[in-house]
């Protein structure tokens, strides 16, 4: 069988199952379109949101993100985790105890404000679609590589199947989806690193064995890699090289944009009681570390693997010659990844052989001038291809291609499931807070959830489209997304809960003063609007020290926190009710009545 | 009105919680992770130090530790001030 039908059928079967399990789970109600009958297990319910929150980015950039930098980008592992302490200590039990639907309604009523709702609204909606497009098109890419189908094909073969489970399914139907896309993606993501960490270090189990001892040479693995990297000029792997203040606030705002996302917040309303709010956030973080430990582990390996490959004789001797990528199989990935134009390379000095290393740096330099090389000849290597290659570089064993179209079908489940996510999180802010919230309150259930449905039939027609017709600015957007949550969201439910003084005028400033900053800060780096060339500062060269327009989120969150407390100080006191909402919500007893009264 | 106290001792017990928690969460990353890791750097861990474990590995080991060390404490909370679910 070749590559391609076995590509077919992994990617086949994954979406059959998909469709099966919304059929079967098909919402009849509102509450089941919104929460699942709030019916789900805690353990069940983990499985899900881990589905739910990692994406595309998670799945497919992460681990080549690391690769390429090493330590430096610990904070996408802390951030990206830590943000569930914050999440399970601070926000699920209380948010569960409220009892609503959506992330707006609760601002809404704490703050007894339209405004304050409508805002939520806003910063939803806009956190929401950005993250949306990545997914769409991530897709796309995923289709055009293994199915051998164009871009635009793939994409609507994806919107197609997410519109089929989503928008029949709602809540109740993508919770039980993402549990087989959970398992789908977890298997795609650890069985190729398995055989990887055993091949280098005969350790069976990623995480250990990137800190074990690579059996070719008899060290330890992170010393060997660090000694072939410098070898070529790069920086030391484990070494810590960019600023400390930035790296420390850059993992703090994806911490709170993990905390503030309105699709993973919605989560924690599916679970039945207060307690199991709290221990489906560690359910959810056990079956997302399962990947984020293994991710170092594949980055690591990968840098380690890629570099042997270039330098089959070790990095002091003969780099590989172009006679060997084209002849030998372990080579093969590089023609079939040149095709997709996410890799290059030239033979720039015509002398046969590919020389990778960094023409940047002034040992390099002269080992050049001596030896006649002019300039690195690996020209380009996109980091998202590094975990979708990850099994044909490693040349594991004639099996691989079976791999292959397991993380196929791995990738594809981590971007549908995470845009099946945001598009429910997208159609119950329609349909619950903007017409049943303020434009018909009377509407009935029958017809909100008929809008819910066309909302989210509306919201995928609108990704499908700003996917294929990527606005150009795709990338930077995802820090406009958690920098939103981040500065707006986080903030203003934490003092929802926390805070009995904060009222209505201090939380809508607070959420406008955070936004505004954060997303002038992030224009004024990346160009107005994220039309080029308007920009004022770059990331090189930032207006505050060392603080790139990416970490700002964590410096809006603190205006949002300063500006809700000055103004609500200088301003009356929230009324007896809903003081007395926030004691009620502080303790469990009486959670379950909530949701009825609605 | 002795309800409301009862309620007031609950809420104080959980802040305490909290706030021993995000201690040790900020402890594990910002700390060992990043801030503190120049003087970790004698304490070597497979090929590299202390400070890279916790920055890669450690923190998401005890993230975990901590969600489920809160929920375990919070539920017993509950049952000792009378405020659980029914």
């Amino acid at each position: 069988m070749d590559q391609f039908t076995i590509n077919l059928i992994f990617v086949g079967a994954s979406f059959a199952l998909y469709i099966g399990i919304a059929i079967w789970a098909r919402a009849g109600s509102t509450s089941e379109f919104y929460a699942a009958g709030r019916g789900v297990h805690p353990v069940t319910n983990g499985m899900a949101t881990a589905a739910d929150w990692m994406s595309a980015a998670s799945f497919i950039s992460m681990a080549g993100l690391i690769a390429f930098t090493g330590y430096d980008n610990s904070s996408f592992l802390m951030g990206w985790t830590g943000g569930y302490v914050l999440l399970a200590l601070l926000l699920a039990p209380y948010l569960r105890k409220f009892g609503k639907f959506t992330v707006s309604e609760f601002i809404g009523d704490r703050f007894y404000s339209q405004t304050a709702r409508m805002v939520a609204v806003i910063c939803l909606i806009v956190a929401s679609t950005t993250y949306v497009i990545g997914q769409m098109t991530g897709v796309g890419v995923a289709f055009g590589r293994f199915l051998e189908v164009d871009n635009t094909t793939g994409l609507l073969i994806g919107a197609f199947v997410v519109f089929a489970y989503a928008v029949f399914g709602g809540m109740k139907g993508v919770t039980y989806t993402q549990v087989a896309q959970y398992c789908v993606l977890i298997m795609a993501y650890t069985i190729p690193a398995i055989f990887i960490s055993l091949q280098l270090t005969g350790n069976p189990i990623p995480a250990l064995g990137l800190f074990g001892e690579h059996q070719a040479s008899g060290e330890p693995l992170l010393q060997k890699l660090d000694q072939i990297v410098t070898e070529l000029g790069f920086k030391e792997y484990t070494m810590h090289h960019g600023d400390t203040l930035n790296m420390v606030l850059f993992t703090l705002s994806l911490m709170i944009g993990t905390a503030g996302l309105p699709h993973v917040i919605m989560r924690f309303f599916t679970v039945p009681r207060v307690a199991d709010a709290r221990w489906s956030a560690g359910w959810t973080l056990v079956f997302i570390a399962l990947l984020y430990l293994t991710a170092p582990a594949v980055g690591a390996m990968a840098r380690l693997n890629i570099t042997e490959l270039m330098w089959p004789n070790g990095t002091n001797e003969q780099a590989v010659s172009v006679e060997q990528i084209e002849s030998d199989p372990a080579y093969d990935w590089m023609a079939t990844w040149q095709q997709t134009g996410l890799l290059g390379w030239e033979d720039k000095n015509n002398d046969g052989r590919i020389q990778y290393y960094n023409d940047a740096d002034a040992d390099m330099q002269e080992r050049a001038a001596q030896e006649g090389w002019e300039g690195n000849e690996l020209t380009n290597f996109n980091r998202d291809i590094l975990v979708l290659a990850n099994p044909e570089i490693a040349n594991l064993p004639s099996w691989v291609i079976g791999l292959v179209g397991l993380v196929a079908a791995g990738g594809l489940a981590a971007a549908l499931s995470t845009a099946a996510g945001l598009l429910l999180a997208i159609s119950s802010a329609v349909s619950h807070d903007l017409i049943k919230g303020a434009l018909n309150p009377r509407i009935s259930e029958k017809g909100e959830l008929l809008s819910a449905r066309v909302a989210m039939a509306v919201a995928i027609a609108v990704a499908t489209y700003l996917g294929l017709n990527p606005p150009g600015f795709a990338a930077q957007t995802v820090a406009l997304a958690f920098g939103l949550a981040a500065a707006s969201i986080f903030p203003a439910l934490m003092m929802g809960i926390f805070s009995t003084r904060i009222n209505n005028t201090g939380a809508v400033a607070g959420m406008i003063a955070g936004i505004s900053v954060t997303l002038v800060y992030i224009f004024l780096h990346k160009g107005w609007f994220f039309i080029p060339d308007t920009n004022t500062f770059t990331d090189a060269d930032p207006l505050l020290g060392p603080i790139q327009s990416t970490s700002f989120g964590a410096v809006g969150a603190m205006i949002n926190f300063t500006v809700a407390y000055v103004v609500s100080s200088m301003t009356k006191e929230p009324p007896e009710e809903i003081q007395e909402m926030v004691e009620s919500i502080r303790v469990p007893r009486g959670a379950g009545a909530a949701a009825a009264d609605h | 009105m002795k309800k409301e106290s009862k309620d007031a001792a609950y809420w104080k017990a959980n802040i305490r919680l909290i706030i021993i928690s995000l201690i040790i969460w900020a402890l594990v990353s910002f700390g060992f992770g990043i801030l503190l890791r120049p003087m970790l750097s004698g304490i070597a861990v497979g090929g590299t130090d202390l400070g890279f474990w916790f920055a890669q590995q450690g923190s998401i080991l005890v993230f975990l530790a901590l969600i489920f060390f809160y929920a375990w404490r919070m539920n017993k909370l509950d049952a000792e001030h009378g405020v659980e679910e029914q």
